[in-house]
């Protein structure tokens, strides 16, 4: 097992490597670099530029020299000094921006994971079981109909509904008194009463692929023959369900997290936009549009590795579940 | 394809044409086999001929509006409300047929100080069939000037889906929106197609090494979020590019992610069918191994390719939808149902004019009757397999 982990973990590297080499692309993309920005900016607003800085910056980031240097000099900046740049919309350092950012998005994210756990799998099974029963039409429906709306529409189609039957708005993740109020349990406690609208929303698509999959997957279990020589020996239909089908149906499921977890993580870019939720969504997007590049790239980043990281954890789980896949 | 085909691939033996069944079975062609089996799919069916009607309206967009979509009809109908269609109008006199819709009327909103407008039962703006309106080539070929439906005096405003901000109609808007959104997908698919196919081949085919790497690739691509991703690269796209070049740019974007899905089925294939006796035999026969690929090999997983690329489309809609509709996708003049939605972004637009999100509603009966023909094909590609 150890083996298996040092090995995946060793997998990752290179990904993470690719990964921040397109951040890094991605951040290069738009003509001009910071500096210039910066300047353009500085000389719109009526400052006056100060040189001397101009050329800390230009030493501390490489700009000017060769695109590899650039990019040592940003990657080493990351990985030694946490330091990811500096974002010239909020004229302060990327890495004071992201990291509450980034937390909350991986809240949401997790949230939105267990929900979709908790409602696909007793879904699933019970759409196996009762095959063509009105319960399985109505949940193969509602699936297909999660699967086709795109996530942003079911949030604009939920404010409506709020703002016109509740008159409220159900945007945002906290209550006005605690926006800007230091973490404490009552904050935590004020998000997770926030929380679950946009965990719906976004867990809404992700939902609706796994129970499919489970349904599937349960289905061909037990049309199997060791099944049907429990069932003959007398084996109640509870324990016959639970004891082998079910744990061997589990197994894709819990691999399904590697796809289901980039979903989510899109998903909650473009649900946080609709609802303004303070995760990283609506400040990426501002960061794009305004091309303030350092904290643009440094988000694609960190959310690309968290999605791979959470993979890796998904794939140690089932690694523990499965021994074929651990022994192979 | 023939119409007496039997109803059921599992004869009865209490079928009284049991061996006429047999028998066409037997010796149906493939494609025959494929075809019985997926017309037994009712749901696939009706996905089909929804799918063909979009790209029929698709294919007819200037014939169906009845304006131009870019263009303003009245500057002063802002977020004026939708006119239901009605062909029979009642009159003291009785009812007869007269397409028609009712007219707008003014009312001040004294508290907002806003005008609105509503439906005024009372006025009537004469509908006709078949008008002349403004000019434009059918297809791209016949100039004409016929339009399916629009108001006989052409002066009077007819929206039947409400206008937008600017007063244009959004019924002609949507219909042009199809054209974009649906060929996005068709283009989309075809730029991962050629890729999917290519490196999903070469992975299954010659496997070792270079399938190895193929696959972390892949791996790679679909580990990553996609929507942050998209948005990077779309937000890098010169300001000054013509839409058409956002056009296709977007749609390589968009692709650079589809074509992984499409490689993994091929590499599948390939590598089931490569031990396949009928490959092997043909190897010994001496023929190359392109001939072998094209001759043998692709033949019996092309259906599984049709399936998998309609499966396909969906995705690329849903994805040009979102990225249109953050502002980072297609940009306006160009219309597509994630442009027309971007109108919709805040909630005190959707407040004021619900009637934007109906591109939302196009999107998803496109995407699901695509993905229920898909399901169906791919179930009619293995038409041995009960």
């Amino acid at each position: 097992m150890l083996q298996y982990i040092i090995k995946r973990i060793l997998y990752m590297i290179p990904t993470l490597l690719v990964i921040s080499m397109v951040s890094f692309i991605i951040i290069q993309l738009p003509p001009g670099d910071y500096l210039d920005t910066l300047i353009a900016t500085m000389a719109s607003q009526g400052e006056s530029v100060n040189y001397e800085a101009m050329r800390a910056l230009e030493d501390r980031y490489g700009l000017g020299q060769p695109i590899y240097v650039q990019y040592y000099k940003w990657i080493s900046n990351i990985i030694l000094r946490g330091d990811f740049g500096q974002s010239f919309t909020w004229n302060k350092a990327v890495s004071e921006i992201i990291w509450d950012r980034l937390l909350l998005t991986f809240v949401l994210s997790l949230a939105s994971l267990l929900f979709v756990w908790v409602v696909a799998f007793p879904v699933g099974i019970y759409s196996a079981v009762k095959q063509y029963s009105v319960g399985d039409y109505i949940a193969t429906f509602l699936g297909f109909i999660g699967l086709a709306t795109p996530n942003f529409m079911i949030a604009l189609i939920l404010m409506y509904i709020a703002f016109k039957v509740f008159n409220q708005s159900v945007g945002g993740l906290f209550s006005p008194e605690y926006i800007d109020a230091a973490w404490s349990w009552a904050r935590v406690g004020d998000l997770l009463a926030h929380l679950w609208i946009p965990v719906i929303i976004i867990g809404t698509a992700g939902t609706a692929g796994l129970i499919r999959i489970m349904r599937a997957n349960l289905l061909d279990e037990l049309k199997k023959p060791y099944v049907t020589t429990a069932r003959a020996k007398g084996v109640s239909e509870t324990r016959l369900l639970f004891k082998y089908p079910v744990r061997t149906a589990l197994n894709p499921f819990v691999s399904t997290v590697g796809w289901v977890l980039p979903e989510l993580v899109s998903g909650e870019a473009i649900v946080a936009i609709v609802l303004s939720l303070p995760t990283t969504g609506p400040i990426l997007l501002r960061a794009l549009l305004q091309q303030d590049m350092y904290l643009a790239g440094s988000f694609i980043m960190m959310l690309s590795t968290l999605t791979v990281v959470g993979t890796l954890v998904s794939d140690l789980l089932l690694a523990w579940l499965d021994p074929r896949i651990r022994l192979e | 394809m023939t119409t007496d085909a039997p109803a059921t691939l599992t004869p009865q033996t209490a079928n009284p044409k049991f061996e006429e069944t047999v028998s066409s079975v037997s010796v149906a062609s493939q494609w025959q086999l494929m075809w019985w089996k997926f017309r037994r799919h009712k749901l696939a069916m009706a996905g089909g001929v929804v799918t063909i009607i979009i790209y029929l309206i698709a294919l007819f967009t200037e014939f169906l509006s009845p304006w131009p979509g870019h263009v303003t009809i009245s500057a002063n109908h802002t977020y004026a409300p939708p006119q239901p269609l009605h062909l029979f109008l009642q009159t003291p006199e009785g009812t007869r047929f007269l397409p028609h819709v009712n007219g707008y009327k003014i009312e001040i909103d004294r508290e907002a100080l806003r005008r609105s407008f509503v439906v005024d039962e009372e006025a009537v703006v004469e509908v006709g069939f078949f008008v002349e309106s403004w000019d434009y080539e059918l297809l791209g070929l016949f100039p004409t000037n016929i339009h399916l439906i629009g108001p006989k005096n052409p002066a009077e405003p007819m929206y039947l889906l409400g206008a937008d901000k600017q007063g244009r109609d959004l019924f002609s808007r949507l219909i042009s929106g199809t054209r974009v959104s649906m060929s996005i997908g068709l283009v989309g698919v075809a730029v991962s197609f050629v890729l999917g196919i290519l490196l999903g081949g070469i992975s299954g085919f010659y496997g070792g090494t270079i399938d190895n790497i193929i696959q972390r690739v892949i791996e790679f691509i679909r580990s990553i979020p996609t929507i942050p991703l998209w948005m990077g690269l779309a937000a890098a796209l010169p300001q000054t590019w013509s839409s058409l070049q956002i056009y296709f740019a977007i749609t390589i974007i968009l692709a650079l992610r589809a074509w992984t899905g499409l490689a993994r089925v091929v590499r599948g294939r390939f590598l089931s069918l490569r031990t396949e006796d009928f490959v092997l035999a043909a190897r010994l026969d001496g023929s190359s191994e392109l001939r072998t690929i094209w001759k043998h090999m692709v033949p019996s997983f092309f259906s599984h390719i049709i399936a998998s690329l309609t499966l396909a489309v969906p995705g690329i809609i849903l994805a040009e939808t979102a990225l249109s509709f953050l502002g980072l996708g297609l940009r306006p003049p160009v219309i597509s149902w994630g442009v027309l939605l971007q109108e919709a972004q805040n909630i005190r637009t959707v407040a004021t004019a619900p009637w934007l999100l109906i591109p939302g509603l196009a999107v998803v009966v496109a995407v699901l009757a695509m993905n229920f023909l898909g399901d169906g094909l791919r179930d009619a590609a293995d038409p041995y397999n009960r």
